[in-house]
């Protein structure tokens, strides 16, 4: 798109504005444009979300990625891949560590499928 | 852990830094401020914006002249250091601290923010250094040694963007990374990662980023380096700042460590300031509360070193006009090539000069209230609320991404329609985002979103990762260490290669830029003869002085067809063996009371002064003034003659008041003019028959000692020498004379 500068014309009404005024208004903008994007944020994850919580649930890089795709794989990532790991843990009665590594060898899965919600947040 | 420590007069030790890291854990997260300190003393100046001194650094070159004093300026100052060897960037990483730099940032190597994941081990990177978790540990522990050496909290830094941003986020605030760039425009405009994962990740990175205290750096600045004419994105630049900046907020940072990355948008022969302060004074009042990075342009740097210093100084005067809580630095050699050390220094050393030398303005002066600037800002302002309208009635951010809104070349609402559109379903991780599920968990601390912890008994406001007894932000025992997974591509090998130059103890040395025994040199020539010539003949000459892989790096005409200045790098082939080099010894020091006895026992009287047609008097009076430890305080009886004294009359004035000595001074050094004076002064003296028994001493800062005295003189004095080496060689060359 090809404009030329109409700023005088577009600014009418913004010219009676007090600075402070402005400023508000600057910032209600700004608010009303991201509020979108961090609601989005709320209700979606993404691998790279879930390997970041395996990481922090004591998984290896390495290993993180190994349970996200076989979670991504398995349609299961949308209950969170530290979810599987946790419920594996629980299912099982193995520490969160065990329980990941054995969903890494291909054990544990069975069963988990069903345990979860199909409902979106 | 090894009890490796560093010490002030020892080289950094690489080995010992990379032992025992798979149980190194950092000693504090997040960031550090300087501490101001107002109205500091030292030697008798007084700073008004100055910050705390720090034990142990290496002042300006002008420091000599004033008791080594070495006062830091306010803001943190930053360093970028990423050569593509992290095992050498330590060392320059020591250089730059001991040169005033607490905020060192590392570049990430070509490719990383495409890296699906974290990247482990040590390989080699390009452009940059690939961040992994025992790169990040080898260089925060070395960082520790070092702030505790320098006395400063030193920041480290890196970039918390690309696809597997909420990642690296976790790895720095477990491995005590205290600052990031994270804006997930950058993602979307200039690494076309998909717009919408983009957000949702940005959404968790900056959650962790915030659990770990870190300052966050936008990426606004790239849109001022990336428009065809950097200025008219002004309006733009401000959206962009607020788009993040108000997104951080929202994701739990406190503004106080959000960091507005500016840069004064033009540069020279445009009236820079002119046009930069109106946006400067626009920015931080819109944003106020919000924290400034001052950065330096970039866009228009060019081959010449001192072309880029000089805008890099205007742009310092921006900041001090208005406010920088950090003043970044580019290095000067930018555009040429991945920075080098002696430039990363320079780029410091560029830093502390100006703003100390800028210390207090604005209790002198204050920028205008009405007119110009205030008209200007104004209209800033206003378009950047009129920018903010249009993408809002265009349907949103995404929307106005779509349209090519951004990075527009037009000064809003001007639009030339050269903008970057992105495609909401298009970019890097399209279709990887996935919709949260009524039971969606994630049982860790620092989690941003939905997060159904009531479906486990956990109440509002219990911690999620009390689930599985806490995570690695509250455990990090639990976090898993990998060393290499490569075993070509990795540090060992690589240190392996240039052992034999390694410090300590290193019995080669070869000249060095960026890497270990990377052997690279720089020339500067001169050709009377047009570019091209000029350019031809300086890889010749470079060949013919057995360079390799010779490159001109800089040209600039000096006349179009009369003269060409050429800057050329290349390699040298050889190592030098350490314990073949002749080191001339120190200079030879009597102890003060030994001096003054000698004094008492024969008194001493000389006659002195600048010769020639030479109106320098500053060294001379160093040499001789009691107040500057000169020789008058030994008891030394001093006729001064002044400056421009003809050589005779240095002779005859000698022989009137019964001198026993003779100091000529002789600062001008053009067609050798110093050791023409000097030999001179010899030949008078023999002529008059006095040369016997009058100790004759020369010194300059271009004088050197061996050429001195093959002039003509008994002794021959250098830049740093002290009144102490004088009078310890007058006694010494009349206990010889006897």
């Amino acid at each position: 798109m090809k404009r030329a500068d109409d700023f005088d014309t577009r600014r009418e009404h913004l010219q009676g504005l007090s600075d402070r005024a402005l400023h508000e208004r600057f910032w209600s903008l700004a608010e009303r444009l991201t509020n979108p994007l961090l609601e989005m944020g709320r209700f979606y994850t993404s691998p790279s979300i879930e390997r970041s919580v395996l990481l922090r649930m004591g998984f290896s890089s390495i290993e993180a990625k190994a349970l996200v795709d076989a979670c991504l794989e398995k349609g299961l990532l949308g209950h969170g891949a530290g979810h599987v790991v946790y419920k594996a843990g629980q299912q099982s009665g193995k520490s969160v560590r065990e329980a990941g590594l054995a969903l890494i060898r291909g054990e544990g899965w069975e069963g988990l499928d069903s345990s979860f919600s199909k409902e979106d947040a | 852990m090894s009890g490796y420590r560093l010490e002030p007069d020892a080289p950094l030790d690489v080995r010992e830094v990379l032992k025992d890291l798979k149980s190194y854990r950092p000693r504090r997260r997040g960031w550090t401020w300087r501490k101001p300190a107002p109205g500091l003393k030292m030697r008798g100046f007084t700073y008004q914006d100055a910050s705390e001194p720090l034990e142990r650094s290496v002042p300006l070159p002008p420091a000599h002249h004033f008791g080594n004093i070495d006062p830091q300026p306010g803001p943190v100052i930053t360093t970028e250091i990423a050569s593509g060897r992290f095992e050498d960037d330590i060392r320059r990483m020591r250089m730059a601290a001991h040169h005033g730099a607490d905020h060192i940032m590392v570049i990430r190597t070509a490719g990383q923010s495409h890296f699906d994941g974290l990247i482990e081990g040590t390989p080699q990177g390009v452009g940059g250094v690939p961040i992994t978790r025992k790169q990040i540990r080898a260089q925060r522990k070395a960082l520790d040694m070092i702030e505790d050496e320098v006395g400063r909290p030193i920041n480290y830094h890196s970039y918390v963007s690309g696809v597997a941003g909420p990642e690296i986020a976790v790895l720095f605030a477990e491995e005590g990374v205290n600052g990031a760039h994270q804006d997930p425009q950058y993602n979307v405009l200039y690494r076309s990662i998909n717009m919408a994962r983009s957000f949702v990740d940005a959404c968790e990175s900056k959650k962790i980023m915030a659990w770990a205290d870190m300052a966050q750096i936008d990426g606004a600045h790239n849109a001022n380096a990336t428009a065809r004419e950097a200025w008219k994105v002004m309006p733009e630049l401000m959206v962009q700042h607020a788009i993040n900046a108000q997104f951080s907020v929202a994701c739990g940072m406190p503004k106080g460590l959000v960091c507005l990355s500016t840069v004064p948008p033009t540069a020279t022969p445009a009236p820079c300031v002119h046009m930069d302060l109106p946006y400067a004074v626009a920015l931080r009042e819109l944003f106020s509360g919000f924290r400034m990075r001052a950065q330096m342009n970039t866009k228009y740097i060019q081959s010449s070193t001192r072309e880029a210093t000089v805008t890099h100084v205007l742009n310092m005067l921006i900041s001090k006009l208005t406010s920088a809580d950090i003043q970044s630095t580019i290095t000067p050699d930018e555009g040429r090539n991945v920075p080098w050390h002696i430039y990363n220094i320079e780029a410091c050393d560029t830093a502390r000069q100006t703003l100390i030398g800028l210390d207090g303005l604005m209790d002198m002066v204050e920028l205008k209230p009405e007119g110009y600037l205030r008209d200007q800002a104004r209209e800033l302002k206003e378009r950047a609320v009129l920018f903010m309208e249009e993408i809002l009635a265009s349907g949103g951010y995404f929307k106005a991404v779509e349209d090519g809104f951004f990075v527009d070349s037009g000064f809003f609402p001007e639009r030339i329609g050269d903008g970057i559109a992105r495609d909401l379903s298009g970019g890097i991780g399209a279709g990887s985002l996935i919709p949260r599920k009524k039971d969606y968990l994630a049982p860790v601390t620092a989690h941003y979103g939905y997060n159904n912890t009531a479906q486990y008994g956990l109440k509002a406001g219990e911690s999620p990762a009390s689930l599985i007894g806490g995570c690695t932000l509250e455990r990090p025992e639990l976090i898993q260490y990998i060393d290499e997974l490569d075993e070509t591509d990795n540090v060992a090998a690589r240190m392996a290669e240039s052992e034999e130059l390694r410090q300590p103890g290193a019995k080669y040395l070869k000249p060095e830029m960026e890497w270990l025994g990377d052997g690279t040199v720089m020339l500067t020539l001169f050709f009377p003869a047009e570019k091209k010539v000029a350019q031809a003949a300086a890889l010749e000459a470079a060949r013919r002085m057995n360079l390799t892989d010779a490159e001109v790096i800089s040209l600039e005409v000096m006349h179009p067809v009369d003269g060409t200045r050429v800057e050329v790098k290349g390699k040298v082939p050889f190592s030098i063996a350490v314990d073949e080099l002749v080191i001339p010894p120190e200079p030879e020091v009597l102890g003060d009371d030994a001096i003054r006895a000698a004094i008492e026992e024969r008194p001493l009287k000389v006659v002195c002064g600048t010769v020639g047609e030479d109106e320098h008097s500053v060294g001379l009076r160093e040499i001789i003034d009691i107040k500057h430890g000169g020789i008058e305080g030994y008891g030394i009886q001093v006729h001064y003659l002044g400056t421009s004294v003809p050589p005779e009359k240095l002779v005859s004035a000698a022989i009137e008041v019964g001198a026993d000595a003779i100091l000529a001074s002789t600062i001008i050094s053009h067609d050798n003019i110093h050791y023409k004076n000097i030999a001179l002064i010899d030949r008078i003296a023999r002529e008059m028959g006095v040369r016997d028994r009058l100790i004759f001493l020369a010194g300059g800062t271009q004088v050197t000692p061996e050429l001195a005295r093959e002039a003509g003189a008994d002794e021959g004095f250098g830049r740093g020498s002290k009144g102490v080496h004088v009078a310890t060689s007058l006694i010494k060359l009349r206990d010889t004379q006897k």
